[in-house]
């Protein structure tokens, strides 16, 4: 018997036979015979595996197989043996990345938001410069000796407070040199309130620029309505537009990111969309919700989620027929340089290596458990006051999760995404299962993505 | 080999307690919701 606690994860797709091996990363296409063969290979014998399969296939074909099998298992890209310690990254206790709510209040009324609507179950609030400066120095001083530090102007719509936004990443910047800090800032905007004055300040000052918009006009405007009721397309549009073709033009990174919701299933249809209007880098995602919202995405979903995903990857991948040139978040995976096996394990970081401040200085795990008080950790003034909170996220680790321990995607997901854990399950060690399983569909179709376009760098 | 082609020969056992810490989390690249680590870049293997 060989060791059962490596593990690999094979699956048919778009006429391919494709095989992950879970601990290295590794990946393989194979022939039919191989895909079949290693049903057994790994829990039986070499005499078991050939008495069984040459029934099916020639006798010294299934012996060749057995031995390249066992070639790459030599070379630690078959069956790697998975003995990470679950808790490596417990040496990197620190806080390198903020989410700066620096407006409760929105100029629109989305229909999904985690804000609720904008005012994160609040009265609505702008953050002041002084507690955005306490939050900056409370990130630059938790953060250690790490150098690369993150802040993402947040809301509600951050651009409602954009002068404190200047204000503060002024003051970001002026903690760099004497602190030995690089700030990255992202602003994450609904496009209401660009112009070509604060956009071109935008495009000078931020390192990412995440624009929301959601597809097609009447799927955005469904779900994201202006303060009057009406639909915000026809507003937003040009002004994302326009954000989107000053980053192309330096060069710098943007994504157009949208969320789809039981509504609009057919979601490729709005990325594609998006792609025709000539976003390149966009990001759709399914909605984080209360299970009790009708937009909400049950199990109920997730067969026709899984198959737009497939026309999705297929439609992808022959973009260049179409006239399209774009890159979607949720298909790109990098396996060569992609992260280390600690940053696998700590996941996405709320509430240990990530937190969200609100405008009363207020600290959360993340941003999306703002508004819901037993979250709170601390506050810009005092620090954590609440170290068991955060030690709660800190347990939550891929490999401490029972149902994360043996997924064969858990080093793709990191364990996915807490406060969706916790709106389903009401705890963070168990993740949503509708979420895990769109999310296995979707790096299965990367992975097939990645072959066909590695094929093609090889033929050219 | 005949039956098997490699696409990627994985490099994450290498990189066991070997981080860093210095790359992007990922709630903070283009997502805010849904977590997905394995698109992220690895700032040592991107200073190569």
């Amino acid at each position: 018997m060989k060791n059962t606690h490596s593990q690999i994860h094979k699956f048919y797709l778009n006429g391919r036979y494709i095989v992950l091996d879970v601990a290295s990363e590794s990946l393989m296409q194979v022939d039919q015979m191989t895909y079949d063969i290693l049903d057994d290979y790994h829990l039986k014998s070499d005499e078991e595996t050939l008495e069984k399969w040459q029934k099916t296939y020639p006798k010294d074909e299934v012996e060749e197989v057995i031995a390249e099998l066992h070639e790459l298992e030599e070379q630690g890209m078959l069956y790697a043996p998975d003995d990470y310690d679950p808790m490596v990254y417990q040496n990197y206790d620190l806080i390198k990345s903020m989410c700066l709510n620096v407006a409760h209040d929105c100029n629109l009324r989305c229909k999904y938001c985690f804000a609720s609507q904008g005012d994160f179950n609040g009265k609505r609030d702008v953050m002041p410069y002084e507690v955005g400066k306490k939050a900056l120095d409370f990130l630059v001083a938790q953060s250690k000796n790490r150098h690369n530090l993150e802040v993402d102007f947040f809301g509600g719509e951050p651009m409602i407070n954009f002068d404190v936004v200047k204000r503060l990443v002024a003051y970001g910047r002026s903690l760099e040199g004497p602190k030995n800090k690089k700030f990255k800032f992202t602003m994450t905007t609904n496009g209401m309130l660009l112009n070509d004055e604060n956009m071109k300040w935008i495009d000078e000052n931020m390192g990412n620029v995440v624009l929301s918009l959601d597809g097609r006009k009447a799927v955005n405007d469904r779900m994201r309505p202006t303060i009057s009721g009406k639909g915000s397309y026809d507003i937003i549009f040009n002004h994302i537009k326009k954000m989107c073709d000053i980053r192309e033009a330096s060069g710098k990174e943007y994504y157009v990111r949208g969320t789809y919701t039981k509504y609009n299933l057919d979601f490729g249809r709005d990325v594609e969309d998006m792609a025709r209007q000539g976003f390149k880098s966009l990001s759709v995602e399914p909605v984080v919700t209360d299970p009790s919202k009708p937009y909400a995405i049950l199990e109920e979903d997730v067969n026709a989620i899984k198959k737009e995903y497939d026309r999705l990857a297929l439609a992808y991948l022959n973009q260049e027929e179409e006239g399209l040139d774009y890159l979607f978040y949720h298909f790109m995976v990098d396996l060569n340089g992609g992260p280390c096996v600690y940053k696998r394990l700590s996941g996405c970081g709320a509430g240990r290596d990530y937190v969200a401040v609100t405008p009363k200085g207020n600290i959360y795990p993340c941003h999306q458990f703002v508004g819901q008080p037993e979250f709170i950790m601390g506050n810009v003034d005092e620090g954590i006051t609440k170290p068991e909170i955060k030690d709660q996220f800190m347990e939550a680790g891929l490999l401490n999760k029972p149902s994360c321990r043996d997924c064969w995607c858990r080093y793709f997901c990191g364990g996915g995404c807490h406060a969706n854990a916790w709106n389903f399950n009401h705890t963070v060690m168990k993740p949503y299962e509708v979420s895990c399983e769109i999310e296995r569909h979707r790096v299965e179709n990367a992975l097939m993505i990645k072959i066909v376009q590695d094929e093609r760098t090889a033929e050219d | 080999m005949k039956h098997i082609q490699v696409v990627n020969k994985g490099r994450l056992c290498e990189t066991a307690n070997k981080g860093c810490g210095e790359c992007q989390t990922s709630c903070q690249s283009a997502c805010k919701t849904s977590c997905t680590v394995g698109n992220q870049h690895c700032k040592q293997a991107q200073a190569k």
